[in-house]
């Protein structure tokens, strides 16, 4: 009913989504240079390939596991690195029928990455923020550009602070789209601050953000789905 | 064979004693075993699984008419210590599958042990009843209510003995801190404080207090674009209340004092072996990641397991261990499909006999490894339904790498990926050991002479 999606990917998906994956046996080649010994000069675009997916699929978690996509995402930047540059590679993540093989597809491919692993790791500091003591905003300057011919990096991010940080506000609408927020729009919650959260519709007029904190939403919305008494005490737990 | 704790030439035979769980193949998810621990007597032994329950076994006591027979474990205890949880803010289901229990000391008659599944720590009384109060005064027997305007004398309850009741009851839930899955949790010597883990931080509470916790650790980036590293687990020193330790997805371990200052993001030691460049690929960092972390009994060595190795730290040396052991080293030169099928991720525990003589740890194929520190010999057991008649001595397996495969050994290519033993325990004073496979709980005890 009110919160339809967001569900965890079950585990039976997740092998289904496994098996899917590319079964071309090259890694049981031993004189595959990925698969020798010798460290290869050069990762073949399949390593890479690979694990640009499992980014993705690790990404795609509604939480992902942040030691598994730290330790991808590292990888996937020693393999990027040791790819020489003008290397033609299908254009990765985007989908096999996008066009084809512009000058700096590193680049492009690493801008999508940025894009996607910037998103990610920003809703998880969005989410952060929200709980934590109020800091002082960092103004990074303008989010996800590649930065061309240098060792492959994500871009700088915004980081925003508690003061505009909600789940509903800009860049993060779309992920909400398909979730019935009118409950959202009760005067219950929002005691002492005019910006309670509406759905998204409201779009990105509404900078202002109550200064819930994340324990106190949590306990208000128990309260309001009823499984939690009233008396329950809504500090933070730090 | 490897010689046993306090003898010292006798080489032990280990033999199945006991397995729990369903032999049916078919397993249900929430019946994997997700975590094992011994208490500090080794009279009960917990297990954690997927579908939040806690099971506590008891060893009985040992008769005098059956010697061969040392102490089985038997069900003690059974609850369901976390549920699954719906985040509402951000939209996520929290599993409760039991990441870890640690046991608290015994300080009366009544058991204490934390539970913790990605967010939430409980601490839970295990006590048992055998006695139940008769003869109220406001109630019948039934537990109706009497009229009052019925009773004419007054009487005092007695205690009368009933069948031996266990009940376990959440005593504190410690919730909302932790942004992150918690990995690890640790109780300080002090028996006052204990500390959990996640991710990126590492937060000190105190039993008494709930909605409160100290965070001492915090290594999340201002910029969450450089983040590279993260927790994977941590450990109070077992007599220094003000020292722990946490390792790292890049294979590095920090001591840390509490004293030094209230965040401990300084660290006092900083532990990490130099890279063998002979070694190197693009998933040395992957097998580097450190994925358990234990203090020895005496306090003086760290053991860490990375994806191939288990490695002892000497406290005062930071450059390099003083000993490697070689878990599957026959895995090197499969880590891409290793890669592919994500087993390279799998998170390995490791564990110290009572004397800190021996070293386990877990791998592939329901086998076990052992290494004696002293000999510098290892042995390699398997886990299965076939070894287990009463008091069968387990055969060492032996993997062949390449080759002539001899009649009794397995071939890497034969080896079932699918059957990890990530979790084992050690009885803190004998040579009794439990074993994870899966949804089954071996216990496995030297041979009695």
């Amino acid at each position: 009913m009110m919160l339809s999606k967001g569900l965890k990917r079950k585990r039976e998906e997740e092998e289904e989504e496994k098996e899917a994956l590319a079964v071309d046996t090259w890694w049981l080649d031993p004189g595959h240079p990925a698969v020798a010994q010798a460290p290869p000069a050069v990762a073949s675009s399949s390593l890479f390939d690979l694990s640009v997916l499992k980014l993705h699929h690790s990404l795609r978690q509604s939480e992902p596991d942040l030691r598994h996509l730290v330790l991808v995402v590292n990888t996937l930047r020693r393999i990027q690195a040791s790819m020489a540059p003008t290397a033609a590679l299908p254009p990765v993540p985007s989908p096999p029928t996008a066009p084809g093989i512009a000058d700096n597809l590193l680049a492009s491919s690493d801008a999508a990455l940025s894009a996607s692993m910037a998103s990610l790791l920003e809703d998880l500091s969005h989410i952060e923020g929200l709980s934590q003591a109020p800091q002082p905003l960092v103004d990074e300057g303008p989010p996800g550009r590649p930065t061309g011919g240098a060792p492959p990096s994500l871009g700088a991010l915004d980081l925003l602070g508690p003061a505009t940080g909600c789940l509903l506000d800009d860049g993060l609408e779309g992920l909400f789209e398909d979730i019935d927020t009118s409950m959202y729009d009760s005067e219950l919650w929002a005691p002492a601050s005019e910006g309670h959260k509406s759905s998204p519709e409201d779009g990105p007029g509404k900078e202002e953000a109550p200064e819930l904190d994340e324990a106190e939403l949590d306990y208000l919305m128990d309260v309001l789905v009823g499984t939690q008494a009233l008396e329950r005490p809504p500090g933070p737990g730090r | 064979m490897i010689p046993g704790i306090g003898a010292f030439t006798q080489d032990t035979l280990w033999c199945f004693s006991q397995v729990k769980g369903t032999m049916e193949t078919g397993t249900t998810e929430a019946d994997i075993i997700s975590t094992v621990e011994f208490n500090h007597t080794g009279e009960l032994l917990a297990t954690g699984d997927k579908g939040g329950r806690v099971v506590i076994f008891q060893r009985e006591q040992e008769s005098k008419n059956q010697v061969h027979r040392r102490g089985e474990y038997n069900v003690y205890s059974t609850f369901q210590s976390h549920e699954p949880e719906f985040d509402y803010l951000k939209s996520l289901e929290i599993e409760e599958k039991i990441n870890k229990i640690r046991w608290l000391p015994q300080q009366n008659a009544a058991y204490f042990l934390l539970s913790t599944n990605d967010k939430t720590v409980k601490l839970w009384k295990v006590s048992e009843r055998d006695k139940r109060p008769e003869g109220y005064n406001l109630k019948d027997e039934e537990g109706r209510l009497r009229d009052p305007a019925t009773i004419t004398t007054l009487r005092v309850p007695v205690l009368r003995p009933m069948d031996l009741m266990v009940e376990a009851t959440p005593r504190r839930v410690f919730a909302n801190a932790h942004t992150y899955h918690i990995n690890s949790i640790s109780v300080n010597s002090d028996y006052e404080t204990y500390m959990s883990a996640d991710d990126l931080r590492i937060n000190l509470w105190n039993f008494e207090i709930t909605n409160q916790s100290f965070n001492i650790v915090d290594i999340k980036p201002a910029n969450m674009e450089e983040l590279t590293e993260v927790i994977t687990a941590a450990e109070f020193h077992p007599h220094h209340c003000n020292t722990f330790v946490y390792s790292s997805s890049k294979g590095t371990i920090r001591l840390c004092d509490m004293r030094a200052s209230a965040l401990c993001d300084r660290h006092t030691k900083f532990f990490e072996e130099p890279e063998d460049p002979s070694n190197r690929s693009f998933f040395s960092e992957i097998i580097s990641s450190i994925s358990d972390v234990k203090f020895s009994h005496s306090g003086r060595y760290i053991m860490t397991r990375d994806y191939l190795t288990v490695k002892v730290w000497d406290l005062n040396m930071e450059n390099r261990p003083i000993e490697t052991y070689q878990v599957h080293d026959y895995l090197r030169s499969k880590l891409c499909s290793l890669y592919e099928n994500d087993c390279i991720f799998d998170k390995f525990e490791c564990v110290w006999n009572g004397s800190d003589s021996v070293i386990m740890t877990g791998s592939y194929n329901n086998f076990f490894r052992m290494f004696d520190r002293n000999t510098k010999r290892d042995v390699t057991l398997e886990a299965s339904r076939e070894n287990s008649k009463p008091r069968a001595i387990l055969k060492p397996r032996k993997v062949c790498v390449g080759g002539k495969r001899r009649k009794d050994e397995i071939s890497v290519d034969s080896l079932d990926f699918s059957k990890k033993i990530l979790h084992t325990a050690w009885h803190p004073s004998e040579n009794i050991i439990a074993v994870a496979a899966t949804n089954n709980l071996y216990i496995f005890q030297d041979k009695v002479n």
